[in-house]
């Protein structure tokens, strides 16, 4: 896949379309999320910003000198351990809430 | 060509994955089903990197992959439920220091010419991933009570910490003007990291659960920013969710206690302030009560509320007062509890612990729900909360919790309030509560007075 040093303008029109939209689905999402669950989202969304372990391999893929090469190494161990812990966390939480007594009715 | 047009479908899965998977939070039903989805979504988004982008040094990437599963697995594993908000605060800390040093790395690859909005995203990026990495770390050691709690406030910090974010940014500006000064992004680096240290040390303990999520929105949006970089779009997307969902959190705290962004920032509220003069004069007394009287009211009790605070999590009451509830039940008492949206340390700190400790999750109450219910209460047991209780919030136009949702404690027909001692709550305010005629205050240890009440009633 070709690197894009210089971005275009159209590209850089469209990246800002997409972060507005990605904002607005963003806020209307979590404003829907029960309070209940407050802090397993938190673990969840920490652990899905951590796609930034991606940014991380792509620099990895073509570093310039040893330097760079390192930064990226320490930013994959980093962002790789919050995805684990991350998404491992979210299920044990998530395993814990559960309605008792009164069955499984809503 | 076609080799693009798959890595980029798989990276348009991943997103999807992504939106699904908060989508399945809202509801405790779907929520595992999501957090399913996101870890797939993060499957797909990695093996499609790698597909697309070839790494040479595949035993440095293994062996960065292992260090990180051996700093979070254990973590994972082993990390108490009190412990929670300490193990967000670490993530958030390493989250965005990935970030930063990617952007660091981008620089150098890029150097010297650099256009000058990819210029200035970089400078964002980094001053906003390198400020979230100290911030984030004071925050965990205030969390982890490795440094006290306390805001530490000087005459004039809000200029000092000003002072380092606008050099900061005047470096950035400096290097989008001249992207070949290299020297000076050490220091736009420097004074971006003081700024977070000094941000954080300024504020109160209890302030965390909004700090906490202003510093979950930074690290998105730092993770977004890389994205405009790279020209990533599903980093824009990732890192804009999660810079969404802490922006949202953060509202819902700061209007949980009536304040602005800018005054948990910058208010330090949380610092012993001097007495005010008015109500020293007036010696109120409080009458203590031993657990067995707790006993006998609850004794005669249809609907209890309990109240739980910060103070359950640190004395780690939450299975005490579960054994409470499942003996009371057993006597045909109803329970519910009152969640206060900032009681505890991070948002639905509370609610977690509840849970951990077996109690159903439909027995916990919003504040608007508990609110209505709290006049037809017999008892309102307040365990380790206290500002969030204050009659004052509502009464007392000069008090500064004035104007925040409480939890009406007040309207039940008796309250109980366990507490260590009588000192006032984090606002340093006094508590009303503690001085009204049908308020038993009991003092003690949470975990040891609740058990205590529990020995009681089994009698």
């Amino acid at each position: 896949m070709p690197e894009h040093t210089v971005l275009t303008t159209q590209d850089i029109v469209i990246n800002v379309l997409i972060f507005l939209l990605a904002s607005f689905l963003g806020l209307e999402l979590i404003r829907h999320v029960s309070r209940l669950l407050h802090t397993p989202l938190m673990s969840l969304t920490n652990a899905i910003s951590s796609v930034s372990v991606v940014a991380a391999l792509i620099v990895l893929s073509n570093p310039k000198n040893d330097f760079i090469m390192w930064l990226a190494v320490i930013a994959v161990a980093l962002a790789m351990s919050n995805v684990i812990s991350g998404f491992m966390i979210t299920e044990r939480i998530l395993l814990m809430f559960k309605r008792r007594g009164g069955g499984e009715r809503e | 060509m076609s080799g693009e047009v798959l890595i980029q479908s798989l990276y348009v899965l991943a997103a999807v994955l992504f939106i699904l998977s908060l989508k399945g939070m809202s509801e405790v039903r779907t929520a595992r089903w999501g957090n399913w989805a996101g870890s797939a979504g993060m499957l797909v988004a990695i093996v499609a990197t790698l597909l697309a982008y070839h790494v040479e040094r595949y035993d440095l990437l293994i062996g960065a992959v292992i260090v990180g599963a051996i700093i979070g697995v254990p973590i994972a594993l082993k990390l108490p439920m009190t412990a929670v908000p300490q193990r967000t605060a670490m993530s958030h800390a390493f989250g965005s220091l990935a970030v930063a040093l990617v952007g660091t790395a981008k620089y150098y690859q890029l150097y010297p010419d650099i256009d000058r909005f990819t210029m200035a995203v970089l400078a964002s990026e980094m001053i906003l991933g390198y400020l979230t990495f100290t911030g984030s770390c004071i925050a965990f050691a205030k969390l982890q009570e490795l440094i006290s709690g306390k805001p530490l406030i000087y005459p004039g910090r809000n200029f000092v910490s000003v002072l380092m974010l606008g050099i900061a940014v005047a470096l950035g500006l400096a290097l989008v003007i001249d992207s070949s000064q290299s020297a000076l992004l050490p220091l736009m680096i420097i004074f971006a990291l003081l700024f977070g240290f000094l941000l954080v040390m300024g504020i109160g303990g209890a302030d965390m659960p909004t700090v906490i999520a202003i510093l979950n929105s930074y690290a998105g949006l730092s993770a977004a920013a890389l994205g405009f970089v790279l020209n990533n779009k599903l980093l824009i997307v990732a890192g804009t969710l999660d810079g969404s969902s802490g922006f949202i959190l953060a509202m819902l705290m700061c209007k949980a206690m009536n304040r602005s962004f800018t005054n948990v920032l910058f208010g330090g509220v949380g610092a012993p302030v001097a007495k005010a003069g008015a109500g020293a004069g007036e010696a109120r007394t409080v009458v203590a009560y031993s657990p067995e009287d707790v006993a006998a009211i609850l004794d005669g009790a249809r609907l209890v509320m309990i109240v739980p605070g910060y103070g359950m999590a640190a004395a780690q009451a939450q299975h005490a007062v579960k054994e409470l509830e499942d003996v009371l039940e057993a006597r045909g008492v109803s329970i519910r509890y009152a969640i206060h949206p900032v009681a505890g340390r991070m948002p639905g700190h509370m609610n977690v612990l509840l849970a951990e400790a077996q109690v159903s999750y439909d027995k916990l109450l919003e504040m608007d729900e508990a609110n209505l219910l709290f006049p037809e209460c017999d008892v309102a047991i307040v365990v380790g909360a206290n500002d969030i209780t204050n009659p004052a919030a509502r009464t007392k136009p000069d008090s500064p919790l004035y104007g925040m949702p409480i939890l009406d404690v007040d309207k039940a027909r008796t309250v109980v309030f366990i507490k260590r001692s009588l000192a006032a709550g984090f606002a340093g305010v006094d508590n009303e509560l503690f001085y009204l005629p049908h308020t038993m205050m009991v003092f003690g240890d949470a975990k040891q007075v609740v058990t205590e009440i529990v020995n009681a009633l089994k009698k």
